[in-house]
């Protein structure tokens, strides 16, 4: 029977309670997004007593769907004041669906000054008082956590970010090698934080396993749906050898590659950092051009990169960070941005709200454009020792563009804006406006059909089309992160037919329901309406989906593209 | 007339990343792409001087194209 699982931080108590009747259709953002809205003051402060940190795995975690493993992290978040909810990867989300808990819900806040760790089984969960590994780096907790407690224990940690309360702390989830992946955005990690939680360990030793309503049905659906993976050249090619990385030279060639902090459209140095070098280095030096971030994964966007000796250096290497840190921050050695993502791994802290940081702080004159090395030391002496500077700098981009009076600060809802430009993307803007979560790429990705002809085309330099494709890109995105999938199961999604009919064959087969293509489509409306609903009440309005006005007023080369959309445009966007 | 052709992630191996190259007046993209023994159905995404193009579209001196496979990320 699927549990609940919740730890008062405040009594230090926990229970197991029921799943009530009008959560047992959700899962992954679904869920957390409920609960949160169910159980959280829009109003509260994110690090007080009144916030809570919902962990859910998805509706199709833990049964052999290929790329269902992924793990939604929710909560108030502290980096944006919305509601917030960040999916990652790793092997928590499948251990906590096999032991058939549907949420882990923390509440409260520890009265006394001591740091605890929680340790999930299928006894419950428990809480321990944490001295040892109180200070430590990520990789130093999941290498103390498996010692203590065996090398297959699942763990959620937080680093020196998140135990300072910084507003760009993640939360980082062991993955399949002992390495990490990370609920990066959103602050999430100060959250954890602020209930002074090192880390959550999890034994799945005696799990009950996910069990399917129609085993066959579910066969069938699972090999047409894995088939589609396979056959689309996105999912089952381009992605496996280059990683997300190969979107530098496209962006950079449609001239929408955010450069020397959103000041011009294109970087001289690309080709240095473009996903055909990071392949060709990591096959002349040993590493792994692909790799899964959890069990199951088909589509293995990830890599491992080593370093000129060949060892390793850096995995689950993106696109974002090395964009943020490429071209954004002109730094055009790919060694210096891996050891950069290393540090920031062990720190555990976002390496986009990091990224788009650094470039602020580089026009604010902290350090140069280009100062890879520069980068590396601030993050390790100022923001790992949580200094003032350190301080400053590990709150994000909005903080370090406040402290330094910088205008050009590329923040949505103080969330920074990734690695393409809304002027010459438009699609993307009109996400990055509107999204529930502050600027977010994944929200609702029109990139695939701006940019890469997945999904039909939409002229990225016009408005014709954006609201449009963002709302239903959105739409769909939530109804998706609620089922434990990746996102990039859209790219085939989009284009082959028979590969949406798979996915909804297989939740219906999973829990012997009988849901249409409208019933999911309907799922993602609720999820971004009771989203926006606490954003709402936690004082939001239309005017806050608004790109920063720099953007409407310095045209960025090479098409000169302004942001142009008019304020009912914008807002046309709620119409659903 | 020279036209700097670039081409990306798979179409490179046992081809090039940029070279100039001449071709006469009157070339259409499709032409390039022929000569240059990439099936248009592996084609994702064609760019003629930072736009996106269709592949009828004639070259001009000076043009700059870049012819990706179909590739994603995010």
């Amino acid at each position: 029977m699927d549990k609940i699982l919740r730890v008062d931080m405040s009594a230090l108590s926990t229970r197991i309670e029921t799943v009530p009747a009008a959560w047992a259709g959700l899962g992954g953002r679904g869920l957390t997004s409920t609960i949160v809205a169910a159980e959280v003051p829009p109003t509260c402060h994110p690090l007080g007593a009144n916030n809570k940190l919902v962990f859910a795995p998805g509706l199709l975690t833990g049964t052999p769907a290929a790329n269902s493993g992924r793990l939604s992290a929710g909560a108030k978040s502290p980096l944006t004041g919305t509601i917030k909810e960040s999916n990652a990867g790793g092997t928590a989300a499948q251990m906590l669906a096999r032991l058939g808990i549907k949420a882990l819900i923390i509440e409260g806040l520890p009265e006394a000054d001591k740091w605890y760790s929680l340790h999930v089984s299928k006894d419950g969960v428990t809480i321990q008082e944490e001295t040892e590994l109180v200070g430590k780096g990520n990789f130093a907790v999941i290498e103390a956590v498996e010692a203590r407690l065996g090398k297959k224990t699942g763990v959620l940690t937080i680093g020196p970010a998140g135990e300072l309360k910084m507003t760009a702390a993640n939360i980082s989830v062991k993955d399949p090698d002992s390495k990490i992946r990370s609920h990066g955005r959103g602050g999430l990690g100060a959250v954890m934080g602020s209930k002074k939680i090192k880390f959550i360990s999890i034994d799945d030793q005696g799990a009950p396993g996910v069990k399917i309503a129609d085993p066959e049905k579910f066969k069938t659906a699972a090999r047409t749906f894995a088939k589609a993976l396979l056959d689309h050249p996105v999912s089952g090619e381009g992605l496996p050898t280059y990683g997300t990385n190969v979107l530098v030279n496209i962006l950079n060639e449609a001239g929408g590659l955010p450069t020397r902090n959103f000041s011009t459209g294109q970087f001289a140095g690309a080709e240095k950092i473009c996903g055909e070098t990071m392949h060709d280095t990591i096959v002349a030096r040993g590493g792994k051009p692909k790799h899964g971030c959890h069990a199951g994964c088909i589509i293995q966007c990830s890599q491992v990169y080593p370093d000129k000796e060949g060892k390793y250096k850096t995995s689950g290497f993106e696109y974002e960070t090395i964009w943020g840190f490429g071209a954004d921050c002109c730094i055009d050695d790919l060694d210096d941005i891996a050891e950069a993502d290393n540090v920031m791994d062990d720190l555990g802290i976002d390496s986009i709200e990091t990224a788009v940081m650094f470039a602020v702080a580089m026009e604010a004159g902290v350090l140069p454009f280009g100062d890879g090395k520069g980068v590396i030391r601030l993050l390790r002496e100022e923001i790992g020792k949580g200094t003032p500077l350190g301080r400053i700098l590990g709150n994000g981009a909005g903080s370090v563009g406040n402290a330094y009076g910088i205008t050009r600060v590329p923040v949505v809802k103080n969330q920074g804006i990734p690695a393409y430009d809304p002027r010459s993307v438009k699609g993307i803007g009109i996400t990055y406006a509107t999204s529930t979560m502050g600027a977010d790429h994944t929200a609702g990705y029109t990139i695939a059909t701006n940019i890469l002809n997945v999904g039909g085309y939409v002229d990225p330099l016009k408005k014709e089309g954006q609201v449009e494709l963002s709302r239903n890109l959105q739409i769909a995105t939530a109804a998706v992160d609620s089922t434990g999938m990746c996102i990039f199961i859209a790219f085939p999604a989009l284009d082959i037919p028979e590969c949406l009919p798979a996915l909804i064959d297989m939740i219906n087969a999973r829990f012997g329901i009988a849901l249409t293509g409208e019933d999911v489509t309907n799922l993602g409306k609720y999820v971004l309406k009771t989203e926006r609903q606490f954003n709402i009440g936690a004082g939001f309005t239309n005017k806050h989906d608004r790109l920063p006005e720099f953007f409407y007023t310095e045209p960025v080369a090479p098409h000169n593209a302004v942001w142009d959309f008019t304020d009912e445009e914008i807002d046309e966007y709620w119409n659903f | 007339m020279h036209i700097t052709v670039k081409l990306f992630a798979t179409f490179r191996v046992g081809r090039f990343a940029a070279q100039a190259r001449e071709y006469p007046e009157g070339t259409r993209i499709a032409d390039v792409v022929r000569d240059l023994h990439i099936r248009e159905a592996e084609i994702g995404t064609i760019m003629l001087n930072n736009r996106h193009a269709e592949p009828d579209q004639q070259l001009n001196d000076g043009d700059n194209l870049s012819i990706f496979p179909l590739v994603g990320g995010g």
